[in-house]
């Protein structure tokens, strides 16, 4: 699966208050959650997203709360794909389960260069060097990322066979499913 | 092979001769949690996959306490779906406003939690009762809704981290305290991923309640589980909540307590990190906005001007922090104009605090004591803050907007030093009294 789309990049410790407020708790409706996703620390951010964006963010994403909530608002925004340095546990495993594709990419994953780029520099660091506003592509399947604005491409960890198992069922309910089944 | 007491539980509840941290692995566990926040979510996906029964109904729990008693409309649907559940599956454990309390101090006074447990919470704080040494962590409402069904939940082996406690505590000086020492120290993703293991002499010298503060906010250092190697006085506390085994006779329960008296680290296992703090000159620590590492002596906030108190919470409501308070605050009034609000965290909590006259001191002060919820701690009701307002709380999250307003303000502290606020207005440590 190829996801191609503007990048709206936040810092680090990103928590799951920020994503969704508590006070919006009261339904599943991911539209609903989608209509506030970020509001306390971006007020127009939900209206400023296109249908299949993606957030880049620093380390810690998703920290604090449990609340499957918040995964879910940032797919009803229109959110298709967060990449951050690292991600917080139980955002992490939401994010498995229902489906909401995510990359890590860190300070010490290997980076990958284009041709032209790797003469000049090795570039470290993919997270920081993904701009606001840039475009990127981000091949799942493969674990890469292309910076199609910086002309750079990155490349993340593939996921455990484990993970994704659940992730080719299409989340954990569906991939129960099969295991119950089989 | 050496273990920690976290890869002896997981391993006690998986079909597999052997687990080293980094694998996947599918464990039985033996009780499953939502609340009127998460469960809904669970229940709507437990619906939907078609499934009509829960695997048992005696393990699971679901506690309506977020936003219960209902705080509108939307929160009483929310409440009514649980409760539906819950008759409709025979949940043994749902507790109905009038039995509830604050889920993580309600499971282990009900005897729900017992040593070397494997426990699942559609709630972050579920690690509260790594205290009791089990091995409890937090999910999300598709995993509940899973285990809901099979009883069943996918884990990644976690790495452990070991944090050692030595010296004497001043006075004031508490489990909370020394959390927030311990989160400051290492960043709110300190233990990312980690188990984290409190262990040593000030450990083994803390009550249980000061145990759960502790454990409770192991999540907000990215923690798995706050664990603690059950003793002496986790069987005492067992023993006084009639835990379940204990009403079986006398028996089984000294057989049982043996078997959690194995429930230790191997000396020679292998730690991801080992922390050795000395706290003997740790002073009451309160974490600054916006995030809960943000920590800093409290004698050095005394500028800090104050509009409300919470004391209350999974982290510091239960009665030994009541007991702190009114101990503080009896013969005094709080500061005119601030609101204090004292939330007991459990239905028998709010008694033993009205039968030990702590209520009447709370009240008589000027402030307010309510039934218990988890309330203003999430910003859901009970004392929304507004904008430029400011805050202090014995909780455990000062996000954002966590407690309303995006630009209003929260401070975390214990309970002394809440009190202690409350009664001069701004951030007191309580020896200025």
């Amino acid at each position: 699966m190829i996801i191609k789309g503007r990048v709206h990049k936040f810092g680090n410790d990103i928590n799951t208050d920020d994503i969704i407020a508590a006070k919006y708790l009261v339904t599943a409706d991911e539209q609903e959650l989608g209509r506030h996703c970020m509001e306390n620390i971006a007020p127009d951010f939900s209206s400023k997203v296109n249908k299949g964006e993606i957030i880049v963010a620093g380390k810690n994403f998703g920290c604090g709360s449990s609340r499957e909530h918040a995964p879910r608002a940032l797919k009803g925004c229109g959110i298709a794909a967060v990449v951050a340095k690292s991600f917080a546990g139980i955002f992490f495993r939401n994010a498995i389960n229902i489906g909401l594709p995510f990359l890590q990419l860190d300070d010490v994953d290997p980076v990958r260069n284009t041709k032209a780029l790797r003469e000049e520099n090795r570039i470290s660091n993919g997270v920081d060097k993904i701009k606001d506003g840039d475009s990127l592509e981000i091949d799942l399947a493969h674990g890469i990322i292309k910076n199609l604005s910086a002309n750079q491409v990155y490349n993340t960890a593939a996921f455990p066979e484990f993970l994704q198992e659940i992730i080719t069922a299409g989340g954990l309910m569906n991939y129960i499913k099969k295991v119950n089944r089989g | 092979m050496p273990y920690t007491i976290t890869e002896k539980i997981l391993l006690a509840h998986t079909n597999k001769k052997d687990i080293k941290p980094g694998d996947f692995i599918e464990a039985r566990i033996d009780l499953a949690l939502g609340n009127d926040i998460t469960a809904p979510l669970a229940i709507e996906e437990f619906r939907k996959s078609g499934a009509k029964k829960v695997f048992n109904n005696k393990e699971i729990v679901l506690v309506p306490d977020h936003f219960a008693p209902a705080k509108d409309l939307k929160s009483a649907n929310q409440c009514k779906i649980l409760a539906d559940f819950a008759k409709e599956q025979r949940i043994k454990n749902y507790f109905e406003v009038g039995c509830m309390g604050i889920e993580h101090a309600l499971l282990p006074e009900k005897g729900l939690v017992s040593p070397g447990d494997l426990v699942i919470g559609a709630d972050s704080h579920t690690c509260t009762y790594g205290a009791l040494g089990s091995f409890a962590t937090g999910v999300g409402s598709t995993d509940l809704a899973r285990a809901f069904i099979d009883g069943k939940c996918w884990f990644k082996v976690p790495d452990a981290i070991k944090f050692i406690y030595k010296g004497t505590l001043n006075k004031w000086v508490g489990g909370k305290d020394l959390i927030l020492y311990t989160i400051g120290s290492i960043g709110v993703d300190g233990a990312l991923g980690k188990v984290m293991e409190f262990s040593g002499p000030v450990i083994e010298g803390l009550n249980m309640d000061d145990r759960f503060t502790m454990s409770n906010m192991a999540i907000e250092a990215g923690g798995v589980t706050g664990i603690i190697e059950p003793d002496e006085k986790t069987y005492e506390y067992l023993h006084a909540t009639r835990h379940r085994l204990h009403a079986t006779g006398k028996k089984a329960w000294s057989l049982q307590r043996e078997a959690w008296g194995r429930l230790k680290s191997d000396t020679d296992v292998t730690y991801e990190r080992v922390y050795e703090y000395d706290v003997s000159k740790l002073e009451p620590l309160v974490a600054c906005p916006h995030l809960p590492s943000n920590v800093k002596p409290a004698e050095k906030l005394g500028s800090i001007v104050l509009d409300q108190v919470v004391i209350g919470s999974c982290t510091n409501g239960r009665i030994s922090d009541l007991r702190i308070a009114a101990k503080i605050l009896k013969g005094r009034m709080i500061k005119p104009g601030l609101r204090l609000i004292v939330i007991p965290a459990t239905q028998k909590i709010y008694l033993e605090a009205v039968k030990e006259g702590l209520a009447e001191i709370f009240v008589k002060a000027g402030g307010v004591f309510s039934t218990p919820t988890c309330g203003p701690c999430l910003g859901g009701h009970m004392g929304i803050l507004t904008e430029g307002e400011r805050c202090l709380a014995t909780t455990n999250r000062n996000f954002i907007g966590r407690m309303g307003h995006p630009k209003s303000e929260v401070y975390l502290a214990s309970p002394a030093v809440a009190v202690a606020s409350a009664i001069t207005g701004r951030i007191t440590h309580p020896d200025l009294l």
